[in-house]
């Protein structure tokens, strides 16, 4: 295999810049003095991020988000590894109709998700409630969960299971000691990238949240639709940092290139 | 053991499926019942049964420009993502581990970052006062601003910028299906750099470059957050009507018609496009 060529490389210095640079400009933009967004920024300054700490709406947001997102990866994962090993041991009539049903969150427009999901919560007067939000969003995050956890058990030797059976294991001692400490890396894997779907999630969440259950996303949307001040940028910035931190857990425990490429899905 | 063992799956997946049925299918039935509701500003709504807002939706100019823009831009999104994407997987694919791996974090690592934020981005990027327009400016290439915030080119850069990691990953996929030996093999009978892409190893990563632009075709139509804020109530695509009926006018029934038709419309895309590309596909090595 050759080298790539000074052409290749400058286009490959280019992608970077274009894929980074909107996200970099945020983090300069963050840090101005001034009261409005201005780039380069006249000086640096941490008012904007002192200024997050005024805005108790933000912080509650925050949490909000971080409870719904451990709440609905849970929910996901416990659910979605026993269809997991279903679908990925067995051969049953209606297999690859429930593979298409678990996986259709995908291909059904996040939109029209969002408005069904309204639909059916308002009609039980759950519109709103936290535990909504979390059945709604273990529905769009269990793909990703179930794509990596399939993954895993497809990849799985069985010599080891058959030898606990053997030896006298019951089914659910023989899940618990050896069938999950083997598939636990993508199951892990999914719950980080199933957290972080829920996480960052605005398009379906913005129909179905109530003032006292407002995610971060749909908080920080709300606020750049109304007005754009350098806070939007420094809440973008915390953001960030918080993905980015996760991004080098995952990468540690999983590989983020593996759970990105085995879990490909909508952002 | 065989009669037990025959049912596990089933209950294995149950607890999944009922979630699903509850959550997804009743939802999305209740939904297209919805569209035959009528909505009235002193009746509020109530059931017709009947076409009508099917009917208003596509006999409208209005909604005919919106939903001409939002296909125009998810189809201009979809070709540039491939221009540019396509090159870049191959560029990754000859790239030494090392350094391939902190590529794949600039490239890749973005798509976990909230697309609020993202498109944040794009909006200080691309204002009449931003970024782009006061650099070209001062270098004196341009009077006055160019006019990017609330344009469909605004929102195509943008939305190039969430979906295109998709299309890397996609053609990237394909390029390792590939056997390596075909590009040394033209490469010892004499040929150049520019044929050896060209020829041996586009067609090679031709089922990623399809398959990628699928998905970015569909998750660009659908897109939501980013035409909201670049586009405003000033350029209005499918996603963000349906938001405003929801959520400002109340008239739930056009806004589930409009959400359905979006609906088959992506289904239909997605299954002719399959048709097609199989059909090539056979032609090719059948």
């Amino acid at each position: 295999m050759s080298r790539n060529g000074p052409l290749a490389l400058i286009f490959n210095a280019l992608f970077i810049l274009f894929m980074t640079g909107p996200l970099l400009v945020v983090i300069a933009v963050s840090f101005t003095p001034e009261g409005f967004l201005e780039f380069p920024p006249s000086g640096i300054s941490l008012r904007w991020f002192r200024a997050i700490l005024d805005n108790p709406d933000f912080i509650a947001a925050f949490w909000m988000s971080l409870y719904l997102g451990v709440a609905s990866a849970t929910l996901s994962s416990v659910i979605a590894v026993p269809a997991a090993l279903a679908i990925g041991r067995y051969r049953f009539a209606g297999r690859d109709g429930l593979v298409g049903l678990f996986m259709s969150p995908l291909t059904v427009p996040t939109i029209v998700l969002g408005i069904a999901f309204l639909r059916f919560l308002s009609q039980f007067g759950m519109n709103g409630t936290f535990i909504g939000l979390v059945l709604c969003h273990a529905i769009i995050i269990t793909p990703y969960v179930l794509r990596l956890v399939l993954a895993s058990v497809t990849g799985l030797d069985r010599a080891t299971e058959r030898a606990a059976v053997s030896l006298g294991a019951s089914a659910f001692t023989t899940f618990r000691r050896v069938t999950l400490p083997m598939i636990a890396p993508g199951v892990a894997g999914g719950w980080v990238l199933a957290f972080i779907t829920s996480f960052d999630e605005l398009t379906v969440t913005v129909f179905i949240v109530n003032p006292s259950t407002t995610t971060l996303p749909v908080r920080l949307f709300a606020h750049i639709t109304q007005t754009t001040d350098p806070l939007v940028a420094s809440i973008s910035t915390v953001i960030i940092l918080f993905t980015v931190a996760l991004m080098f857990v995952i990468e540690r425990l999983y590989g983020l290139d593996r759970l990105l490429i085995g879990g490909e899905g909508r952002s | 053991m065989a009669r037990r063992g025959a049912a596990v799956p089933y209950y294995l997946s149950l607890p999944a499926l009922a979630l699903f049925f509850a959550l997804l299918i009743v939802p999305l039935g209740m939904t297209f019942l919805l569209s035959f509701y009528r909505f009235g500003f002193y009746t509020g709504i109530e059931p017709a049964f009947d076409l009508a807002n099917y009917i208003d939706v596509l006999t409208d100019g209005y909604f005919h420009e919106i939903f001409g823009r939002t296909f125009a831009i998810a189809l201009v999104t979809t070709a540039i993502a491939a221009l540019i994407g396509t090159p870049e997987a191959y560029i990754l694919y000859r790239m030494k581990a090392r350094w391939r791996s902190l590529v794949l974090l600039a490239i890749l690592g973005p798509l976990l970052i909230s697309v609020v934020v993202r498109t944040l981005g794009w909006a200080i990027l691309l204002g009449n006062r931003g970024v782009i327009n006061d650099v070209l400016m001062r270098l004196g290439l341009i009077e006055a601003p160019i006019k990017m915030m609330y344009t469909s080119g605004g929102i195509v850069i943008a939305l190039v910028h969430v979906f295109v990691p998709f299309m890397v990953i996609a053609v990237w996929a394909a390029l390792h299906r590939q056997d390596p030996a075909t590009e040394r093999a033209a490469a010892s009978l004499g040929a150049s750099q520019l044929t050896i892409f060209f020829r041996i190893v586009l067609p090679q990563a031709m089922p990623g470059v399809l398959s990628g632009s699928l998905i970015v075709f569909s998750l660009a139509a659908s897109a939501f957050a980013t035409p909201a804020i670049l586009g405003g109530r000033r350029v209005k695509v499918v996603s963000t009507t349906v938001y405003d009926e929801f959520l400002n006018t109340l008239n739930w029934p056009l806004g589930a018609a409009i959400a359905m038709l979006l609906l088959v419309a992506v289904m239909a895309i997605i299954v002719s496009y399959n048709r097609f590309v199989e059909r090539r596909y056979a032609q090719v090595f059948g």
